[in-house]
């Protein structure tokens, strides 16, 4: 089963997010922030990473940073999770490593289309 | 895909109303002139959090307002506006502001839309006056697309570390096939030998024609990702042009573009990193399922309890591996008992932090200046009891500094700082919880509340210790207050404020100096699911004391007690004349003692009147898990709960308050 490792420090988008992708068939596991993600990363290989960006103790940038430093993550999708729609901040998303990007709000639908074609 | 995301409402909540008193708590800390960038980013990311959740679970109200709080605290950390009074002040508000919009999200009741369109304008006003974005709105438009079947002439020549990114570029060519027919070309010249090609780069590239009513932005959209990652060129044409190599499958239906530009939002450089929130694991569970547990280890002490009692019967010698195990149990089962208590425990920070706002504002109300103390903000105490004592508190606070506390020519002019102190203390003291809210106030006026209470019609002699003079200022309906504030209000609460201390079997003392200030002192019980009580008994049945209503027990002499014509007997303990309540006429029991001085005395006291009750026997002294009574069976009067005993019998716990009420009241004859 495909895993997929989300990363928010908001305790309800994180379970809306699970639920989502679990509802779609994706094997979920959840994070409350960089740090932990990175941690969990470390212990196996995620198919793919839905980070947010705006996180305490590490930023989604940083874990993505270091996610592509790590051999398992050097081609694997690395999507940020965010509100900051500006290219600055998505420009410092994928010059960290980012595949790309999910603007909130966005519903289900979004979501399950954007990832299942990024796992195609 | 249908979801509903109304399961995740409550959890939304519960987070932005936490997220609303970090932010709270942080505005209170910032320094004007010299704000702590990370305080800031706490704010920020706080304001951030709630509108995404907002946004995405369609409170759009609450989305939009926080929205434009967002874009002032990011002005505020990218160092484009200073931190003034007037914007903390307006932050501060506005946390108010979504609090309310949230509760009545929650409740699906109408929100204050005058004070939330008041403080938008306020707030727009305000980042009008400073580089800013647009406030816009935020919103999940999709991109709209353009109605005329175009054809585009798309060439894509990706970067060679395009792959590094995670990036496919395969993957973007089949969702541009989505859009509309096409047909797609690859050049593969720069694609070098074999033996110096790296598998992990990208040489190729593909020309593309694409037919499809759709807009330039929604063709760019499907290279949003790697835009900066590859040479891309759109154009329109009008003509068909060349042969197709690879012929890609255009998708029968249009699906809505999965990446959406959500509505501009304002750029941020600065990001939070290194958050001092002491992130500690934790989990969120529901409080049904604590009460639950609690309720269930409860039952085990009374089953170990059970056991104890009936393998004291058997020969220790013979069992001893059985006395052993027993005794293993008891130590466990005590152990699990404190460990599931202490689930239910919170720091009184939990009511103490919404302090600091409370006197800052109030403080700015009356022209007052005031600053707030507070010590053993850790102490930690039952949820339930925590949350019942916020008001109470809530309204000794608004007391002192609207009572107690002088304005700042006065206080000057009696040698004191100009500034006055409002200290709140907690700390544990044996089995109950110290809760102190003192001033270094005026104190109380003897001499204006006796007055008072003679004008009131409450008999008070002018002699009256101290003590009992204070305890005026529970009596209801009594305010010494020369006018009326909206502060404190008329005098209403102070009664209600003891009533509910008393409900949560505790206790209230003040002490005052004049000139110097007061205390109130309030003592409560740790838990309301255990008691600690004395167990008398009366014929066959066992009833429980609270202890902490306990004076003392004694066995009286015969000559002591006298019987009074048509209102029982009293008994007279070291020269104080009390009313003696059989406990075996109350509860009408066939059996028991009749003679006091065969039977034993408890002496109970609640609201500083005791009576003596007469019961056969003192059994002990335990902890008692506390049964509800009203639940299982129907309110009794002199009755507040039932515990289960080691023996499997109930044993009613009595309500002290109440017998002392229903007889103490001819205390003077």
């Amino acid at each position: 089963m495909t895993r997929i490792l989300a990363v928010d420090d908001s305790t309800s988008m994180r379970q809306m997010v699970a639920f989502t992708l679990k509802a779609a068939g994706f094997d979920v596991v959840e994070a409350e922030d960089g740090r932990v993600a990175l941690d969990l990363a470390a212990k196996e290989k995620f198919s793919l990473v839905l980070a947010d960006v705006n996180m305490p103790n590490m930023d989604g940038i940083t874990l993505v940073r270091n996610l592509r430093t790590m051999p398992d993550y050097k081609f694997t999708p690395l999507l940020m999770l965010t509100t900051e729609s500006t290219p600055e901040k998505k420009m410092e998303g994928k010059s960290a490593g980012a595949t790309g990007w999910l603007i909130k709000p966005f519903n289900p639908d979004q979501l399950i289309t954007t990832i299942k074609r990024v796992l195609a | 895909m249908e979801i509903d995301f109304s399961r995740f409402h409550q959890t939304f909540f519960e987070e932005s109303f936490e997220g609303l008193d970090v932010m709270e708590s942080a505005l209170l800390k910032l320094d004007i002139g010299n704000a702590d960038s990370e305080i800031i980013n706490t704010i920020f990311r706080a304001a951030h959090s709630m509108k995404g959740g907002a946004a995405t679970f369609g409170f759009l109200d609450v989305a939009g307002f926080t929205h434009l709080l967002e874009t002032l605290l990011d002005q505020m950390r990218s160092g484009q506006r200073a931190v003034t009074q007037h914007d903390v002040d307006l932050l501060l508000r506005s946390v108010d502001v979504v609090r309310g919009l949230l509760t009545a999200a929650r409740d699906s009741t109408a929100a204050d839309t005058q004070s939330v369109e008041q403080l938008r304008a306020e707030l727009e006003q305000t980042l009008l006056s400073a580089p800013s974005d647009k406030p816009a709105a935020v919103s999940a438009a999709p991109v709209v697309a353009a109605k005329a079947s175009n054809h585009w002439h798309i060439r894509f020549a990706p970067h060679r570390n395009l792959f590094r990114g995670g990036n496919d570029p395969l993957r973007i060519i089949r969702e541009l096939g989505t859009l509309g027919e096409m047909q797609v070309t690859l050049d593969d010249q720069a694609l070098p030998s074999f033996e110096v090609a790296d598998a992990e780069d990208c040489y190729l590239a593909w020309n593309i024609e694409l037919h499809a009513e759709c807009s330039r932005a929604s063709v760019l959209e499907v290279f949003a990702w790697v835009e900066d990652e590859s040479d891309l060129t759109i154009e329109l044409v009008q003509e068909k042009a060349a042969a197709a190599v690879v012929e890609a499958k255009p998708e029968v239906t249009k699906p809505q573009l999965a990446v959406i530009q959500g509505g501009r939002e304002n750029a941020a450089p600065a990001d939070a990193h290194k958050a001092s929130s002491g992130e500690s694991g934790s989990i969120r569970v529901g409080t049904e399922k604590i009460d639950s547990l609690i309720n269930l280890v409860g039952e085990l002490v009374i089953t170990q309890a059970m056991l104890a009692q009936q393998a004291a019967a058997l020969d220790p010698v013979l069992h001893e591996k059985l006395m052993t195990g027993l005794s293993q149990l008891d130590r466990n089962t005590r152990s699990m008992q404190e460990a599931v208590m202490s689930i239910r425990m919170l720091p009184m920070d939990f009511v103490f932090s919404r302090f600091p706002r409370l006197i800052r504002d109030l403080a700015g109300k009356l022209g007052k200046q005031a600053r707030l103390v507070m010590v053993g903000e850790s102490t930690e105490l039952d949820k339930s009891v925590i949350e019942k004592i916020a008001d109470p508190l809530n309204h000794l606070v608004r007391n002192s500094l609207d009572h107690g506390i002088e304005m700042p020519d006065v206080r000057l002019a009696a040698g004191k700082d100009s500034s006055g102190t409002i200290t709140l203390k907690a700390a544990h003291r044996g089995g109950s919880i110290m809760i102190e809210v003192s001033d270094d106030g005026r104190g109380l006026d003897r001499a204006k509340l006796i007055a008072k209470a003679k004008e009131r019609g409450i008999t008070v002699s002018d002699n009256a210790p101290d003590g009992e003079i204070w305890q005026l200022i529970f009596a209801p309906g009594f305010s010494t207050a020369e006018k009326v504030t909206d502060i404190s209000g008329r005098g209403v609460g102070m009664d209600v404020v003891k009533k509910n201390i008393q409900a949560l079997g505790g206790q209230v003392d003040i002490t005052s100096v004049d000139g110097r200030g007061m205390t109130i002192m309030i003592r409560l019980p740790l838990t309301l699911a255990i008691l600690d009580g004395m167990s008398v008994s009366v014929g066959e049945e066992i009833f429980i004391v609270p202890l902490n209503a306990v004076a003392e027990s004694l066995q009286p002499r015969a000559e002591d007690v006298k019987s009074i014509a048509g209102q029982g007997r009293v008994v007279r303990v070291r020269g104080e004349i009390l009313p003696l309540v059989p406990l075996r006429e109350v509860f009408h029991l066939g059996s028991g003692i009749t003679e006091p001085q065969k039977g034993i005395l408890v002496l109970i006291e609640s609201e500083g009147r005791k009576v003596a009750l007469m019961v056969d026997e003192l059994v002990g002294q335990q902890q008692v898990v506390i049964k509800s009574l009203e639940s299982n069976y129907r309110r009794i009067s002199g009755i507040s709960g039932a515990t289960i005993l080691g023996d499997g019998r109930v044993a009613l716990i009595l309500d002290v308050g109440e017998l002392v009420r229903a007889n103490a009241c001819d205390q003077a004859a």
